[in-house]
């Protein structure tokens, strides 16, 4: 701050306090509308402090799905391990694939380099939404539809991790090279022993961004996945909404809600560091 | 800008790219390939053969009332939510950057927006603004006003963009909140010594100086808000009432999917390809500005 001035530093943290609460107030309403029961929801106006079912819905959420009404008696609990498989199988998918072809274009000179890189740097920025009918054909056609491998690879064709690291490899001193190669390292020993190593930040960074790519996934998912087995809890949520004059069992929805925040936020917060470094860095 | 020390040997770094090539044409350039193919051809109602039809499936869309409002559409929604979430971050960003202690706090605050779907983002709004049971559309009923976004266009319209905005401004938050920091308080100093008030510095140095990665954001921003939307859409209104919030992508979706009118779905993703194609061009040449080394 510039000058010091009481009223403006007051102010200050006055529009950063509302600003907050604009962010928290449909969060802290989701979470009210978990803990209460049925009725205090379908007669409003909702209470604005948590009720004492908590235990009751979110083990129902979990553990047998809603009680009654549209998308009924499906288990949360299998929904998010179908996401933390998807979101994880994202990201490591990812960061491998995207470390091995940096490192190549890097650090080697082979036949169709530019050719390749090109053809790689094309994928970036575009969506799979663009293409999505023709990817589910292909998907379809390769008997992958409910399962893991579907929903994982179609995700896993973009260039951004590529890109990032393609850039954090430049900016590593030649010299670390010329003393593997002089001390006669094989180029994947180079490439455990020391590329890898001082990657690991970039590496933390990107699986925050990819994670939540990942577990925020939607409309893949409800595209690929016909069997209730295999759907995500994001993408599952809508199914639990009515559209018409159906009833929804709002405390076990809003209790899912919560659930499938939960974990990406938790990533958020715990690694905000990284998350930072990866948002600013990888430009989306 | 390349290596000078470099490893020997072509076997190896092709392997080394092969995995992230082989996924690229299976779930990329094959599937955007055969969009451009689908698009010049118009399946028979009973999808046994397709005909060749050329750009007539293009040029059947560009005439057709439901896709041109859908492109109107599109335009007012990413203005709407990219102009709104940019424009909340900065304010937020702005007041931060005035604070010496405690801006980390604030940013822990604001930032884990970003972590929430946009399909869970629209449940939340949806809930709130739900006819039946929502505590803003009981409030507004109270005050006198109907709320009804199943029937009324323009109300569906208004939610959607404030559900996109929101989980919106995190982001936007941080990229501000990292440009602001990055200018040199030096010259802000200066401009105060001489006099200059805080919104005259703001107009006169600190957007100036912002403008880079404001427009680097509105890039981003609507970017997002041609796809990423997808989930609060689907979630909220499905595109209804009367297609009044139905973005291109989502007639994509609806037309693919749904009514399984191939053709003309391939065309649509045509057309938003070259979009994204443009919107990638602009942002390339604004990175090629940006890196320094």
């Amino acid at each position: 701050m510039v000058e010091k001035k009481r009223s403006g530093y007051w102010l200050t943290h006055l529009g950063l306090i509302l600003g907050v609460l604009f962010i928290f107030f449909p969060v802290w309403l989701t979470f009210v509308a978990s803990t209460v029961t049925q009725d205090a929801i379908i007669y409003p106006p909702l209470p604005m402090l948590p009720g004492t079912e908590f235990f009751e819905n979110y083990a129902n959420a979990l553990f047998r799905g809603s009680p009654e009404g549209y998308g009924a008696k499906v288990p949360v609990i299998k929904m998010m391990m179908n996401s933390a498989i998807m979101a994880i199988g994202i990201t490591v998918g990812k960061i491998i694939i995207s470390l091995l072809s940096a490192f190549a274009f890097v650090y080697f000179r082979f036949p169709f380099r530019n050719l390749c890189f090109w053809l790689i740097f094309i994928t970036l920025m575009l969506p799979v939404e663009v293409r999505i009918v023709p990817t589910y054909e292909v998907v379809a056609n390769l008997n992958l539809l409910n399962s893991y491998t579907g929903l994982i690879f179609p995700l896993i064709a973009s260039a951004t991790a590529t890109f990032l690291f393609r850039q954090f490899f430049m900016t590593i001193p030649d010299e670390m090279v010329e003393a593997a190669r002089m001390d006669g390292c094989s180029p994947m020993r180079f490439f455990f022993d020391i590329l890898v190593p001082i990657s690991k930040t970039n590496i933390a960074a990107l699986f925050v961004i990819l994670f939540i790519f990942g577990w925020n996934q939607y409309l893949w998912p409800l595209l690929m996945t016909t069997d209730p087995d295999m759907r995500t809890i994001v993408m599952a949520i809508d199914s639990m909404i009515p559209t018409g004059d159906d009833y929804a069992h709002w405390p076990t929805v809003m209790a899912t809600a919560m659930l499938a925040m939960v974990p990406p936020v938790i990533v958020v917060i715990s690694m905000q560091k990284f998350f930072v470094k990866g948002l600013l860095e990888s430009d989306k | 800008m390349e290596k000078r020390v470099f490893f020997k040997g072509w076997w190896l770094p092709a392997l080394l790219v092969a995995p992230q090539l082989l996924i690229s044409f299976v779930f990329f350039f094959y599937p955007s390939g055969q969009a451009i193919w689908n698009s010049l051809f118009l399946p028979d109602p009973f999808g046994l053969k397709t005909e060749f039809v050329g750009l007539d499936n293009f040029r059947f869309l560009l005439s057709d009332p439901y896709y041109l409002a859908s492109f109107k559409t599109t335009v007012i929604f990413s203005t709407a939510v990219s102009v709104s979430s940019m424009a909340l971050g900065l304010y937020l960003a702005a007041l931060a950057d005035r604070l010496i202690k405690g801006a980390g706090v604030y940013q822990t605050l604001l930032i884990w927006p970003y972590a929430i779907a946009p399909a869970i983002a629209g449940v939340l709004w949806l809930f709130m603004f739900n006819g039946n049971i929502g505590l803003a559309s009981y409030y507004l009923k109270a005050l006198g006003y109907e709320w009804n976004h199943t029937l009324k266009g323009d109300q569906a319209m208004f939610l959607v963009i404030l559900a996109s905005s929101w989980g919106r401004i995190s982001y936007n938050f941080l990229f501000f909140l990292a440009g602001l920091q990055a200018i040199p308080k030096s010259i802000i100093e200066a401009a105060a010594i001489d006099g200059a008030s805080f919104w005259k510095r703001f107009g006169t140095i600190v957007i100036p100086l912002l403008s880079p990665i404001t427009f680097f954001l509105l890039v981003v921003n609507i970017v997002y808000a041609f796809f990423d939307t997808f989930g609060v859409i689907h979630t909220i209104t499905s595109g209804g009432p009367e297609q009044s919030t139905t973005i291109l992508v989502y007639k994509v979706f609806s037309d693919g999917f749904v009514s399984q009118d191939l053709g003309s779905s391939a065309a649509q993703s045509v057309i938003l390809l070259v979009l994204v194609g443009i919107l990638t061009v602009i942002q390339f040449k604004y990175i090629e500005r940006k890196v320094h080394y």
